[in-house]
């Protein structure tokens, strides 16, 4: 488990992670706020359906993917953590028509 | 020096179709391709086994396109049950789709005159925005209609690559890469190819290097009037399946992407893509499918058709050297492993019988 | 219709900015993270408490100065840009408040580099990471996880276990996988090395802390593999042969970095088989330019030679750059001997920590080569037995590269194992067509409609 070295001492925000309302550090890199706050796996791949975590953290491997507010297959670690943001693990290949 | 009773010049689609096809009428055969790097349309283009629209003025080429589509399951089944690869072959039908309704209007009669002179009847309806959308549940509302034909299918054509060359090898069959011709010449009764790796010599040749035909083709007094004409696709990340059937221009593929691409341009050997056309491109396709706006591209690439004057493929034969071009390779390849086969052996492409595909004709725009 | 575009906001990206700001050009900046600093200086604006400074060092805090510089500079600044097509009338990039093209009479791409692919049985698992990733949980969230195994060789591995120490959290093992060969190989470079002893003398600083810190230190380690069903749970290898398992939930990979070279490659610049760095590297002049007359490269993406170099080769391309578009420039001559002499150290360091041969190309024919679409060593080695004359050909035929990463985890590993197998050298056997979008972007994006609807950001 990843763990703060530091006790936070910035404002947190609700985020809804698979519908759960979840408190995470604003403005935080969202990939590492999500392996902090234990989220495994983030998708399941399509080929094979295997549980993946974040692997390089600098927007070159893409197994970070998750669905965000909807829209499928964002790189959680090009992103930040923003009030009412809503998180969904992803299984498998995108799914458009949900995000309608 | 080595000899082959064949050689192909061509390791494309239609080079390996013809290659399979000789080596399973137990033919000795030999396969000269270029490297990784080459003008190879087998490796870039929609997989799309389709019928519809096809050789509308030329009953001909109807009639060998149908029939090809007809034997598209035979071929799938057996490359799968000699190479062990699935070729994602399906038949769902699919909908060309038009803009206007006088686009519409124009299509439908096209393809009612196109059945008129054929042996095989091509089935087919015209259907408005409602009726296509029922086909095509996620269809924008920015679409006339469109003619929906259960003849047309497609296939995964780098898998249907890569199983004839295995195929080829299996049954015995030389293939070797990285082997540019570079020459060729008559050789006593016979042909002697040059490439970098030495010379090869066959009884027959047949010249199935899609552009590469129209220089080589003049060395054995046969022509090859063939020109790059360059198309541009886009394929997306892989989507949950929502397209039940496929589209002219756009593809579901089996392992989820869709591939979009429909542009046809003049610029020579520049396989590249560009913005505008892209953009055009990724615009008409959210048009007929809204949500696919949201679909990630992961990629584009620009690729060159092997054109003939009039788009009619050309089947030309000399003394035992064959010349091949075709545009429509991935829908062609079952007449191309088994119904060709037999010409082929024979000897040549008889004049009478391959009338509509001599170069000849090919210069002066069909009736 | 600007100056220069400039793509990455790294050391070389931000030095190229100032630089080209106080020569006159118009500016903009683009680059994918929210802020300045590229992978060196990760969330460098950001206020930090003194623990947390002590933890990343002096090296990190050495881009504070840089940063606040840029900002200072008046160049423009487009932060979470991703770029996705780069082409002589300029740029198209993705953003959140809407992307758009922006057209410059010179681009310069300063993307850096990424860590080299480490392809080992295993290494999908969650759980298993690279040792940078590792570091960017420290610089951004100051996260770190306790008992983790370290794997492989590179000043960048030792540099983050060090971290991981001051950090106070406890390694269960480090699995050098430095060869004795590459020592032996390294030492004939040493000349160059002492020409900046201070850089030698840090590396050798960490190894003794490492070593006397009572972490298990394994060396020679060959035959890694991660195991586990759901995620990560035991580490095997081998070393002073015996054949060792340890289990674990965390294990960090490193063998180095190579350029990012996806960029220079779609854009169709001519590229160059590295040898020492054992890379496909873009083709540069001293000055930064590459065979397209458009287009400079600066940094890591031209060439592994540390953030240092980096910022230097930015100014200098930066200069080249007003000079071509006949502003005037002041002489780089003290630029180009400060340049050389902070690289003089590279022949060593890339001979010493260059992966084992059996690390580059993997020999289980179990192992993942594309983590995308899943392919493996062993669908490669088949592929070639069916006569596939390269990597084009070998995507082709099983898929590798086609997934969202476009290649650039497999690409290094494929050359690698198809020159094994065939004996031909990697120049010969080529690599993947890299094509636009350098970055998947929607398809509204590409049809360059509005984003709002399709982009949930807004
Ligand atoms: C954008 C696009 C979309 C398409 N869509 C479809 C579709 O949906 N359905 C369909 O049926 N068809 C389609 N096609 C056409 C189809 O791709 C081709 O018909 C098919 O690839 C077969 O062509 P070929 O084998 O003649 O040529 P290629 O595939 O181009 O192969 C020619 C081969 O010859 C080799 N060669 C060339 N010169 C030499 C030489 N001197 N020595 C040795 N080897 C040489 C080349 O390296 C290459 O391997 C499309 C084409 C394009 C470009
Ligand atoms: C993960 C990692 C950690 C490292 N840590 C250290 C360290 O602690 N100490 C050390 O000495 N060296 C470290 N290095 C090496 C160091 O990165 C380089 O020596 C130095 O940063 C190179 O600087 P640069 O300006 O060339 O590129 P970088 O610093 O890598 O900057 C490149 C920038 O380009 C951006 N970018 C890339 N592609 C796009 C795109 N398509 N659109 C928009 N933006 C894009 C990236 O977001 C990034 O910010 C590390 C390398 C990596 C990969
Ligand atoms: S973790 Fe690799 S792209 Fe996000």
């Amino acid at each position: 488990m990843f763990q703060p070295l530091e006790p936070g001492s910035g404002p947190r925000v609700r985020v809804f992670l698979d519908d759960t309302p979840v408190d995470l550090p604003e403005g935080a890199n969202l990939a590492a706020a999500l392996l902090t706050a234990g989220f495994s796996p983030f998708r399941t791949t399509p080929v094979s359906g295997a549980p993946r975590l974040p692997f390089c953290m600098m927007g070159v491997c893409f197994d970070c993917l998750i669905e965000i507010d909807g829209i499928p297959n964002r790189q959680a670690c090009l992103e930040q953590v923003r009030a009412g943001m809503r998180l969904r693990r992803q299984s498998g290949a995108a799914n458009l028509e949900a995000a309608e | 020096m080595t000899a082959a009773d064949y050689i192909i010049v061509g390791g494309g689609i239609v080079g390996a179709s013809i290659a399979y096809g000789l080596a399973r009428a137990g033919e000795s055969v030999t396969l000269l391709d270029q490297g990784d790097v080459a003008f190879r349309a087998a490796r870039g283009n929609l997989g799309n086994v389709w019928v519809q629209g096809k050789g509308v003025t030329v009953p001909d080429y109807a009639d060998l396109t149908r029939q090809a589509a007809l034997d598209w399951p035979q071929l799938a089944a057996m490359l799968q049950d000699e190479t062990g690869i699935d070729l994602h072959f399906r038949r769902p039908g699919a909908a060309f789709v038009c803009f206007t309704e006088e686009e519409l209007q124009r299509r439908g009669k096209a393809l009612a005159a196109s059945n008129a002179d054929t042996r095989i009847k091509n089935t087919f309806e015209v259907l408005d925005r409602d009726a296509l959308a029922e086909r095509l549940p996620m269809l924008g509302p920015d679409v006339a209609g469109g003619t929906f034909s259960p003849d047309d299918g497609a296939a995964n054509p780098l898998f249907l690559l890569r199983a004839l060359i295995a195929g080829f090898i299996a049954r015995g069959g030389r293939y070797l890469p990285r082997h540019t011709v570079t020459d060729l010449a008559r050789d006593g009764q016979g042909f002697v190819a040059q490439t970098g790796q030495g010379a090869f010599r066959c009884g027959r040749i047949v010249l199935a290097s899609g552009l590469g035909n129209a220089e080589l083709a003049p060395k054995l007094g046969l022509s090859a009037p063939v020109r790059p004409v360059r198309g541009q696709i886009l394929i997306t990340e892989k989507l949950q399946p929502f397209l039940p059937v496929n589209v002219s221009f756009i593809r579901q593929t089996v392992e989820g992407g869709c591939i979009i691409g429909e542009s046809s341009e003049e610029v020579g050997t520049d396989d590249g893509t560009t913005l505008p056309i892209l953009r055009e491109t990724a615009r008409r396709a959210i048009t007929v499918f809204p949500m696919l706006a949201r679909a990630r591209v992961v990629r584009a690439w620009g690729a060159l058709r092997i054109m003939t004057p009039t788009g009619v493929p050309v089947y030309q034969s000399r003394d035992g050297a064959f010349v091949v071009c075709v545009h429509s390779g991935v829908t062609l390849a079952p007449w191309h492993a088994m119904g060709l086969i037999p010409h082929l052996v024979a000897g040549r492409f008889d004049p009478q019988t391959f009338r509509s595909f001599q170069p000849e004709d090919a210069d002066v725009p069909a009736a | 219709m600007i100056d220069l575009a400039i793509i990455g906001a790294g050391p070389a990206g931000l030095a190229a900015a100032i630089e080209a700001r106080a020569l006159g050009l118009r500016v903009t900046l683009y680059d994918e993270q929210p802020g300045p600093g590229g992978q060196i200086y990760r969330d460098i604006t950001r206020p930090r408490s003194d623990r947390s400074a002590a933890i990343l060092g002096p090296d990190y805090l050495a881009g504070r100065p840089l940063a606040k510089a840029f900002l200072a500079s008046g160049a423009g600044y487009q932060p979470r840009a991703t770029v996705w097509r780069i082409a002589e009338d300029g740029l198209s990039f993705t953003a959140p408040e809407g992307g758009g093209d922006q057209a410059a009479a010179r681009v310069l791409v300063a993307t850096g580099a990424m860590e080299r692919p480490f392809a080992v049985p295993g290494w999908t698992l969650p759980g298993v990471m690279t040792a940078g990733a590792a570091q960017i949980m420290l610089k951004t969230t100051g996260t770190a996880a306790d008992g983790a195994v370290f794997v492989g060789t590179g000043p960048l591995l030792y540099l983050v276990a060090c971290q991981y120490l001051d950090a106070g959290m406890t390694i269960a093992a480090i699995l050098d996988t430095t060869t004795k060969g590459a020592l032996l190989g390294a030492a004939s470079h040493l000349p160059g090395a002492l020409r900046r002893p201070g850089m030698l003398m840090k590396g050798l600083r960490m190894l003794r802390r490492l070593r006397r810190s009572g972490v298990p230190f394994h060396r020679g380690v060959t035959d890694v593999a991660f195991e586990g069903d759901q995620a990560l749970s035991a580490v095997r290898w081998t070393s002073g042969g015996t054949a060792h398992r340890l289990e674990c939930a965390h294990a960090f990979l490193h063998h180095g970095v190579i350029p990012n070279a996806n960029m220079t490659m779609a854009a169709r610049a001519s590229h160059h088989w590295d040898k020492a760095q054992a890379a496909w590297v873009v083709d540069r002049d001293a000055e930064g330019r590459s065979s397209l007359p458009w287009l400079f490269v600066a940094g890591d993406g031209g060439g592994i030679a540390g953030a240092k170099a980096a910022a230097l080769s930015g100014r200098i391309a930066a200069r080249a750059i007003a000079r071509d578009l006949d502003r005037g420039a002041p002489d780089s001559a003290r630029l180009l001997r400060d340049y050389a002499a902070e690289v003089a150290i590279r022949p060593f360091l890339d001979r010493l920590y260059r992966p084992a041969p059996a690390f580059l190309a993997p020999q289980d024919d179990r192992t993942v080569i594309c983590r995308c679409e899943e392919v493996t060593r062993g669908d490669l080695a088949r592929a070639m037995q069916e006569g596939c004359p390269g990597p084009n050909q070998f995507k082709a035929f099983c898929r590798a590269g086609m997934g969202p990463c476009q290649g650039r985890m497999c690409g290094p590993t494929v050359v690698s194992i198809m020159s094994e197998i065939s004996g031909r050298s990697p120049e010969d056997i080529g690599y993947y067509r890299i094509r636009m979008p350098v970055k998947p972007v929607t398809l509204a994006e590409v049809a360059g409609l509005p984003t709002e609807r399709v982009d949930g950001r807004n």
